[in-house]
């Protein structure tokens, strides 16, 4: 069973996912920081492709992808890392990918899911790969290394389009609190509203809500509603800080639980 | 039609709309409406009237006597350097200020490489009262300085971009991301024939009046009904496309494209992006891409700040990959000595941009064919580059 589904058949609230980005603040230290979230009971990781031009991405997300390149981050080295995490250990939470196409394309679309899948990856969020390009291209390709692709919606997707990805996806919806890029300060009243209609909406898929948490307060907000949250931007300020990776991940969760 | 754009935005494989979701519902509504509101009667005739009353439209054809005997041709020079704003640029700010009225934004963003786009942008703005932001390369806000004073002036607030190089990518990127954060109100006014679908066909439409004049022009200036050749410098491509449009299905007018090659092809500092790009997706759309082979974007380089971009637009690709189009490239160096070899030899000094293009007439293995060499912008904004060249001459 692929590892997302798995997860949203035992727990259905309070999902936290937290998002890093590969080779950030080191190299070496992705493997690490899968442990640490690991350990301090994190439900779903999501690890950041670094990608040149990241175009839905704040400044600190973008800082960390140009420190992780600068690192000599690149996709092999990745899929080696991850083999030999999972080689090490094999409790971990259900592993995501999240980057951009471009780097995707040229690694070569099939290889990629091939390898992705082959190191313990169960998902991948790829925001600029277009929902007609993904039914026409790409699906077929997902489902037969068992890789579920994560489609985002915002405030501004119709119900309608909403309706055509829940049925078309099997983990779940990645809802953008608002329509910005990550790491903004958003307006809570205006995301009540869209978490309820969300929650009304009754769809099939279980929603967890992304960009703008960033403590207890906007990562409870959503799970009053849905079924969790994803954290990004917040956690790679923590890295910024430097200083005990194992530490700073026990802290970070317990400050959002 | 053969080179045109298909339903879904792509023009042969390359184009479509690479776009995150947070994009989709500004994206869809254009691509909705856009056709309807350029065939739009009343569209047209304030398009029209602000070409010809505000901008200076048609602009000349010009036969340049002594270029043409120096290279035994008959070269025309298309003079979009004379309209309003210095370069043809304004043809599609005036075009895109039209849609987003009609669209109901009233704040508009832009990014701009050399400054002349971010000039027009700035400058219909003013025009029609609206908020106007510019992104720009830290890189380029130095080396072309009067063009930020200049949209200074005009009211615009001009943001400097400074990730990455510091050009007209990360510019856009920025653009990209206040697009993003400002969805409900703001419009993008994209400066060349990139982006998502449906912009590289909408700035085409909005500069094809240059080959449409063309068509009538050279009729009159040489009692045929078309030229044998059209050159145009390609960055992004707005003003090749505009000065290609009404020819891409006549296929006996050659047609040739020429990139900044910078230092050289070979130098690693160059922005010749079909010479050196792959298939790739910048910038919302699937075109060719200079890249390193993990697919990370690569910082260009050209002297000229209108071409030192790592892309193409989708037109451009897909006229690379069926061979309508011959691609050629200009060093930093030819450019400039074409730059004063037009300056002494006709009393017009040409943007750099445009001085690629002249900088092929002397690779050329023709004679005496028409020629039209679209001379995009003037100079006034490089003089600095040009006076520091001059010393070294």
């Amino acid at each position: 069973m692929n590892r997302i589904k798995e997860l949203f058949s035992r727990k259905k609230e309070k999902i936290l996912s937290v998002y890093f980005t590969a080779g950030y603040p080191n190299l070496h230290d992705t493997g690490l920081v899968i442990q640490a979230l690991t350990k301090a009971g994190t439900d779903m990781i999501e690890i950041g492709m670094p990608y040149s031009d990241p175009l839905a991405d704040g400044p600190v997300i973008q800082h960390s992808s140009t420190i992780a390149l600068k690192n000599g981050m690149n996709m092999r080295l990745l899929f080696q890392q991850l083999k030999d995490l999972k080689s090490l250990s094999d409790d971990l939470p259900p592993l995501i990918l999240m980057g951009y196409l471009n780097p995707v394309l040229q690694f070569g679309f099939e290889k990629f899911c091939r390898d992705a899948s082959g190191c313990g990856i169960s998902g991948l969020i790829l925001p600029d790969l277009p929902f007609r390009e993904y039914e026409k291209d790409y699906k077929g390709i997902m489902e037969k290394y068992n890789l579920k692709f994560i489609f985002l919606i915002t405030p501004d997707t119709s119900e309608e389009r909403i309706r055509k990805m829940d049925n078309l996806s099997d983990a779940f919806i990645y809802a953008v609190s608002s329509s910005s890029v990550t790491g903004r300060v958003t307006d809570e009243d205006r995301k009540e509203s869209y978490f309820k209609r969300l929650r009304d909406m009754k769809l099939k898929n279980p929603v967890l809500v992304g960009f703008g948490v960033r403590d207890k307060r906007t990562f409870e907000h959503p799970c009053k509603y849905l079924n969790g949250a994803i954290v990004g931007t917040a956690f790679i300020q923590k890295l910024d800080q430097g200083g005990n990776i194992e530490k700073i991940a026990q802290e970070f969760e317990q400050s959002l639980r | 039609m053969k080179y045109g754009v298909d339903e879904f935005g792509y023009y042969g494989e390359f184009g479509g709309a690479y776009i995150p979701e947070m994009l989709f519902a500004n994206v869809d509504q254009l691509q909705k409406n856009y056709l309807g509101i350029i065939e739009d009667k009343e569209f047209r005739k304030e398009f029209l009237q602000l070409l010809t009353d505000y901008a200076g439209r048609p602009t000349p054809l010009y036969f340049a006597r002594r270029l043409s005997e120096k290279y035994r041709n008959n070269i025309f020079l298309k003079r979009e350097d004379l309209c309003h704003t210095g370069a043809h640029k304004i043809n599609n700010a005036i075009g895109q200020i039209l849609m987003a009225e009609r669209l109901g934004k009233k704040r508009i963003i832009a990014e701009t490489g050399a400054g002349q786009h971010g000039v027009a942008t700035a400058t219909v703005c003013a025009l029609k009262g609206l908020e106007c932001l510019v992104y720009m390369g830290e890189k380029d806000m130095e080396r072309q300085a009067p063009n930020v004073a200049r949209m200074q002036m005009l009211g615009a607030k001009v943001v400097p971009a400074t990730s990455g190089s510091k050009t007209l990518k990360d510019a856009t990127n920025e653009a990209i991301r206040d697009w993003i954060n400002n969805a409900h109100d703001t419009y993008y006014l994209i400066g060349s024939v990139v982006g998502p679908h449906p912009y590289p066909d909408m700035v085409a439409r909005f500069q094809s009046v240059i080959s449409e004049e063309i068509k009538s022009q050279i009729k009159n200036l040489t009692g045929k009904d078309l030229p044998d050749l059209v050159i145009a410098c390609v960055g992004g491509g707005s003003n090749a496309a505009g000065a290609f449009y009404h020819f891409l299905e006549d296929e006996e007018v050659k047609l040739i494209e020429v990139e900044a090659s910078g230092l050289g092809l070979d130098s690693g500092e160059t922005a010749a992006t079909t010479q050196l790009g792959r298939v790739g997706i910048l910038h919302g759309s699937k075109s060719l891409v200079m890249q390193t082979d993990d697919g990370q974007v690569t910082e260009p380089y050209s002297i000229s700040a209108g071409l030192d971009y790592p892309g193409i637009g989708p037109l451009h690709a897909h006229l690379y990959k069926t061979g309508r189009a011959k691609f050629m490239s200009a060093t930093d160096d030819e450019a400039v000595h074409a730059a004063f070899e037009l300056a002494q030899l006709e009393g017009i000094i040409p943007a750099l941009e445009s001085a690629h293009a002249l900088a092929v007439l002397n690779k050329l293995d023709v004679r005496d064919k028409n020629i039209v060499v679209n001379l995009s912008g003037r100079g006034d904004k490089d003089m600095d580059t040009y006076m520091k060249r001059m010393k070294t001459l």
